[in-house]
């Protein structure tokens, strides 16, 4: 059994981020790049799948310009066995990237496909119920648990109300919570012998995707900002403090 | 002009107050109607709790077997028969608004927009990015509008309407591939929904075990405030994972936000921006919790909360 695991490149999340002066976006240039914290887990769970002998093979994937390649490098690192890079310069987003997968899945006839629940840069949490959509596969998200038995999936997922346990058929996409393990640290031989193991590139192009009609950025803003109040020095002060706002 | 349709989210019993949150959101967008799906095994409770919301116009109750637990492969199907009629989708920014509206946008062929914060005109919308650290002002491309709404930046639509429930049958094979197992809660216990409540007492890492965190409970059950908790504390075991307030947790706007113990990780902050007022009690002054507080008080967490409760009796 193969899995796919997706992997995107994201300003790293310990950057405070910058937005620029004009409202054209989010200043990257210089800014230190990593793998999305969610997509490290999604390769972990990938890993542990395999060295539990529920999986045969771990394929990584990204989409992006070149310099993506260096997670993808860490995803091998972490113990990935190829990878596949879709090249672009354009900005992709979750439905363009969802037919993207859904093409790879359709030449690499995996298993699963484990994406990480959302990227730390747009937010969005969408791009793998997009593909389950398009795939027609069933989806098991925010995944803090997974059991593989036989050709079912048993999937304990984080939800408002507590903890949910589906029981999904097999091919389906799961995306990755916080909680499902803790990503292992790479060590230098693995990156030594990770530059051996092989990528594939292709362009949406070769694999006939047509991007998807964009939503359309027209500024980017800095967030209403809370200003600091007041330190008080004792609990009586806090509580009266509270009653003259009306809040207790 | 186009017909807004809103995905209801409820647990078989009780309309979510997600809901009515997406209800004040779809107001902004001068649409001639506001209708809103119930997709249920017997959902007709639900509907006259949702037909009672302000602006709705019209409840469509859908009730199938297989709609007992809101499944996304389950119900975006459905949902996507429904979709011609309509040019605006709305689902509130939950985890079940999460998981479901996206897979309607890709059965639709359509972009989805996550999190609408702001409301410009019919297809511009604000939304956060980057946990919240920048805001983009988006434009959607033809087609209908699929998107969750953030609940934190919108106010429950109030109770006093009156709108026509209208039973619908969606004839359509659905898929089995996927079952709904069970579902764990922490519920039973009568403290408030931690996204529906006016104050919210919170505890992180400097708790320091489960055994302590029950004089948050404690301190929450004084004020009858819901309880939340920091990432940290949550990772710790000292507190299960649907209290986690945050930006992988819940997004959350009570007018009484206390911290305790929280030393205020960005993701951390960017789940309790839109509160009221934000007390902060940390024994490190310089934690971060306390450049967003209105009041903050440096201390012994262990020594201010039963001062606390006490001065509240």
């Amino acid at each position: 059994m193969k899995i796919l695991v997706g992997v995107k490149r994201v300003v790293d999340f310990n950057v405070r981020i910058q937005v620029k002066a004009d409202g054209s976006g989010v200043a990257t240039d210089g800014v230190k790049m990593s793998m999305n914290p969610f997509d490290e887990i999604a390769v972990e769970e990938a890993l542990r799948l395999k060295e539990a002998g529920k999986a045969d093979e771990v394929i990584a994937i990204t989409i992006g310009t070149k310099t993506s390649q260096e997670q993808l490098r860490t995803a091998l690192a972490m113990g990935a066995d190829r990878a596949i890079h879709v090249e672009t310069d354009e900005d992709v987003q979750p439905l363009t990237g969802a037919r993207i997968l859904n093409a790879i899945i359709a030449k690499e006839e995996p298993k699963i496909v484990m994406l990480g629940k959302q990227a730390i840069d747009d937010d969005n949490n969408q791009t793998a119920q997009m593909l389950a959509a398009l795939a027609n596969w069933p989806q098991a998200t925010f995944a803090s648990q997974i059991d593989i038995d036989g050709n079912v999936a048993n999937v304990i997922r984080e939800v408002d109300a507590g903890l949910e346990t589906l029981a999904v058929e097999l091919p389906a996409v799961i995306s990755t919570d916080l909680r499902l393990n803790e990503p292992r640290y790479v060590k230098l031989p693995d990156i030594m012998k990770a530059k051996r193991k092989p990528i594939d590139t292709f362009t949406l192009a070769d694999l006939g995707v047509e991007p998807a009609a964009s939503v359309k950025v027209l500024k980017t803003s800095l967030p209403a900002t809370r200003q600091a109040g007041i330190k008080v020095e004792t609990v009586a002060e806090l509580i009266t403090a509270l009653q003259e706002k009306g809040v207790i | 002009m186009g017909k807004v349709l809103i995905i209801a989210e409820h647990d078989g019993k009780h309309l979510n107050g997600s809901t009515a949150r997406a209800v004040t959101c779809a107001q902004g967008l001068s649409a001639e109607s506001v209708e809103l799906a119930i997709f249920a095994a017997d959902g007709s409770n639900v509907a006259e709790q949702a037909a009672t919301l302000n602006g709705v116009t019209t409840v469509l109750l859908i009730e199938n077997p297989a709609n007992e637990h809101a499944l996304a492969a389950i119900l975006a199907p459905q949902i996507e028969v429904l979709a011609s009629e309509y040019s605006h989708i709305l689902v509130p920014s939950t985890t079940f608004g999460k998981d479901l509206t996206p897979r309607i946008a890709a059965q639709l062929g359509v972009p989805q927009i996550s999190d609408i914060m702001r409301v410009e005109s019919s297809r511009i919308f604000d939304r956060p990015i980057y946990a919240g650290n920048a805001i983009v002002t988006v434009e959607v491309p033809e087609g209908v509008v699929v998107a969750t709404v953030r609940t934190a930046s919108f106010p429950e639509a109030e109770k006093t309407g009156s709108a026509i429930i209208e039973k619908r049958e969606i004839n359509i094979e659905l898929p089995s591939h996927t079952r709904f197992v069970k579902l764990e809660t922490n519920g039973g216990d009568n403290r408030p929904d931690l996204q529906a409540a006016t104050k919210v007492v919170s505890g992180g890492r400097g708790l320091g075990s489960e055994e302590n965190f029950k004089t948050i409970y404690a301190l929450a059950d004084k004020l009858g405030a819901a309880v939340g908790a920091s990432r940290a504390a949550v990772d710790a075991g000292f507190i299960p994972n649907d209290h986690q307030v945050g930006q992988t947790g819940k997004i959350i706007a009570p007018e009484l936000y206390m911290a305790f113990g929280i030393s205020g990780a960005i993701q951390h902050l960017a789940g309790i921006k839109d509160a009221g007022t934000i007390v902060a009690i940390n024994k490190d002054p310089d934690a971060p919790i306390f450049e967003i507080a209105d009041f903050g008080l440096v201390g012994d967490l262990f020594e201010i909360i039963p001062e606390l409760e006490k001065a509240l009796s």
